[in-house]
């Protein structure tokens, strides 16, 4: 899955992404005095936005392929089970990362 | 280290040395889905560099990786980061009286473990009342500059280990397997279940569509999914409303400014 867009699109992102990000980071700290509030409704909004983002990004790297039980048992998708398991225990990325790739290898060797 | 740092930077640094475990691996993953997305080396550091936001990071590396349009791997940086605007206006009455360039310093190193710990010693000083203003970055920056010190050299070895690697350790699937350590904490309740549920729906639903639309569109329905489960669930629970959700009490007392 190497990407295909030259190094200019690529710096483009990079840069564009750091300067988005640098502009959230330093908003309030150098608005403070004037603006000192989220607003409570982008407050509010802001809670449910790991959830439902990371979600979205991580659901299409897990969907079988098909709609048969077969499908649901790829090594991709033990990996993933075993993953939340230990995010779930130990909500840490290490044992998070390390549970999800031996499962993945696990099962590629076993299926 | 150094006694001639000041004590607060010192204390900083050693008050980060316990997340650096989970810090590591993060960074790790982040140079080696780089240089598996086919960045070159330069752009993988130089993302860690000029983002310095992991989330954020692998996404926009995963995105590239697909070939996603342009505008959509910005977007979805910026709303993975958007919740820094929380952090930026909770932390900013301590950085207000320093100036323009050291705040913007210190907002550069923002992130979600220099801005945690941060607020609790300083709300722990303001308690005790010992606080002098003019140390007040120091701890904060022991903190945030260890964090960014440790990723850039974490992310610089990640780049150099995953181009040596043969591609049959699929070190790739390390990038999904970290935003499930990140999601499954942020599954708290019934409407970040209920966000994450029809999120992820939806994203595969809208997997072939153009431009990751099923990514953006997963993703804003999601959240007015979690905000109207919310909703209701406080409706079901006490009738009228109490004003707000139960996780308000991080909220500061903050004055003046009008």
């Amino acid at each position: 899955m190497a990407t295909s867009y030259g190094p200019l699109s690529v710096w483009a992102v990079i840069v564009a992404g750091g300067l988005a990000t640098f502009a959230i980071r330093l908003s309030f700290i150098h608005l403070f005095g004037r603006v000192d509030k989220v607003p409570p409704w982008l407050e509010r909004a802001l809670v449910y936005v790991p959830a439902a983002v990371l979600a979205a990004l991580v659901a299409p790297d897990f969907a079988p392929e098909s709609a048969t039980l077969a499908a649901l048992v790829s090594p991709e998708i033990v990996g993933g089970v075993a993953a939340v398991a230990a995010a779930w225990r130990t909500e840490d990325v290490l044992w998070t990362v390390a549970a999800g790739m031996a499962g993945l290898h696990l099962a590629r060797f076993l299926l | 280290m150094d006694s001639r740092l000041p004590p607060d930077l010192r204390e900083g640094v050693r008050d980060t040395l316990p997340l650096l475990l989970g810090i590591v691996p993060f960074a790790l993953v982040a140079g080696v889905a780089g240089v598996e997305a086919g960045l070159s080396p330069l752009q993988t550091v130089g993302l860690s560099v000029v983002v310095f936001a992991g989330a954020s990071q692998l996404a926009a590396i995963e995105l590239l990786g697909q070939d996603a349009a342009l505008g959509v791997v910005v977007l979805t940086v910026v709303v993975i980061n958007l919740r820094m605007l929380m952090y930026s206006a909770s932390i900013a009455p301590y950085f207000r009286d320093l100036s323009a360039r050291v705040r913007a310093g210190c907002a550069y190193v923002l992130t979600d473990q220099a801005y945690a710990l941060a607020l609790a010693r300083y709300a722990g000083e303001r308690d005790s009342d010992r606080g002098s203003t003019t140390r007040r970055p120091y701890y904060y920056l022991g903190v945030a500059l260890t964090l960014w010190i440790v990723w850039q050299a974490g992310t610089i070895v990640g780049v150099v280990f995953g181009a040596a690697v043969p591609d049959g350790w699929r070190l790739g699937f390390a990038v999904p397997l970290v935003f499930l350590a990140l999601l499954v904490p942020a599954v708290s309740d019934a409407p970040s279940l209920a966000a994450a549920l029809v999120a992820a729906a939806v994203a595969v639903a809208g997997a072939g569509l153009p431009f990751n639309a099923g990514l953006i569109v997963g993703a804003v329905v999601g959240v007015v999914t979690g905000i109207a489960v919310d909703e209701w669930g406080i409706r079901g629970a006490s009738g009228s409303g109490g004003g707000g959700s139960s996780d308000g009490s991080a909220e500061t007392d903050r004055t003046g400014g009008h």
